[in-house]
């Protein structure tokens, strides 16, 4: 990759093909990201019709009432809302070149993001010593698989977050790591709208029931 | 790292997904999506309405909303970015998801309403299999 940003000085003998490609390197791959993220839409779609047609299905087991605590969600979701400003924040010191800024920035959304992590295990652990279990029955089924895939979209998603650090740190802020920023960038947001979905019909209208 | 500054040059001249993002744009949507978080669960904690269905209803408005402030302050989403591609793909993908939701309920509630036959000494027959753990 060294050597590819070194002939970029003698951009002008290089083939025009190879021109082109560096002056749009983003935009195929924002395009092919962005429905990559609306596949994966799909998926919690499918989800989320799942936990709809199961949701009510109790087996004489606790109900949404029973069990959720809407402040420890309410919490939850303001980890997931603080990280997604500060991941913005992040993106706006790499369009500055500021690497220290970005780096910051995304340490702390790396820091929200593990905090999401950790009060959703927490949450899940006491579910699951209150005999909540995911094989309870067809409404806790449906509630772990919807709840757990977006938990480890995050979990991936932090995971991601930390490796494009050591990224950044090596190689700064060139035009690849712009790219992959940009990518985890419409990556994290994009759980953030997926968990607006899960702490609104999921949390609050299984309370209200 | 000289090579890499003059790459920046290049990368920053390209024009990309995240170039008109603001400062200004992230504050209004965090702004904007704090409200209607806080609101949601506000109307449901302090059983403001007093009526379930209702606030059902509101909340999932204000849903909508805030799924709509991340598309646009968050994810910059419009319908000229990647001439349009992305916006189309967006529609397509809103599309199969409601039918997803929608007919996945439908088909599921009427599967449900057309099994009634069972008589009330039936039901109780073939319900144990979960209570007895």
């Amino acid at each position: 990759m060294a050597t590819h940003a070194a002939t970029t000085h003698d951009v002008a003998e290089a083939p025009a093909f190879h021109l082109e490609e560096d002056h749009h390197p983003e935009g195929s791959t924002m395009l092919g990201f962005w429905i990559y993220l609306m596949s994966d839409c799909l998926i919690f779609a499918v989800l989320f019709a799942t936990y709809a047609v199961l949701g009510r299905n109790y087996a004489a087991g606790p109900s949404p009432k029973d069990l959720f605590e809407l402040p420890l969600v309410a919490l939850n979701t303001s980890m997931l809302l603080f990280s997604s400003i500060t991941y913005g924040f992040a993106m706006l010191e790499m369009q500055r070149e500021r690497q220290g800024g970005t780096l910051g920035w995304l340490a702390v959304t790396g820091l929200f993001g593990l905090a999401f992590v950790g009060i959703e295990l927490y949450e899940f652990a006491h579910l699951i010593h209150e005999g909540a279990t995911p094989q309870r029955s067809g409404f806790l089924s449906a509630f772990f698989a919807l709840v757990g895939t977006h938990g480890l979209h995050v979990t991936f998603g932090t995971i991601w977050l930390v490796v494009l650090m050591v990224q950044v740190r090596q190689r700064g802020l060139v035009i690849e790591n712009q790219r992959r920023l940009m990518c985890l960038s419409m990556f994290w947001h994009f759980l953030d709208v997926v968990w607006i979905g899960v702490f609104t019909f999921v949390y609050l209208m299984g309370v209200l029931q | 790292m000289s090579a890499g500054a003059d790459t920046h040059h290049h990368g920053h001249g390209a024009g990309s997904v995240g170039s008109h993002a603001t400062f200004r744009g992230y504050m209004t949507g965090f702004v904007l999506s704090v409200l209607l978080t806080a609101i949601p669960f506000w109307l449901v904690m302090a059983d403001v309405l007093g009526d379930n269905r209702l606030t059902s209803l509101v909340i999932m408005g204000f849903a909508v909303v805030q799924i709509v402030v991340h598309m646009i302050y968050f994810l910059h989403m419009d319908t000229k970015s990647e001439g349009g591609w992305t916006f189309l793909a967006l529609i397509f993908t809103l599309t199969l998801v409601v039918i997803t939701l929608i007919g996945s309920l439908w088909v599921m509630y009427h599967l449900n309403a057309n099994m009634m036959p069972m008589s009330g000494h039936d039901m109780q027959q073939h319900v144990p299999a979960a209570p007895s753990r």
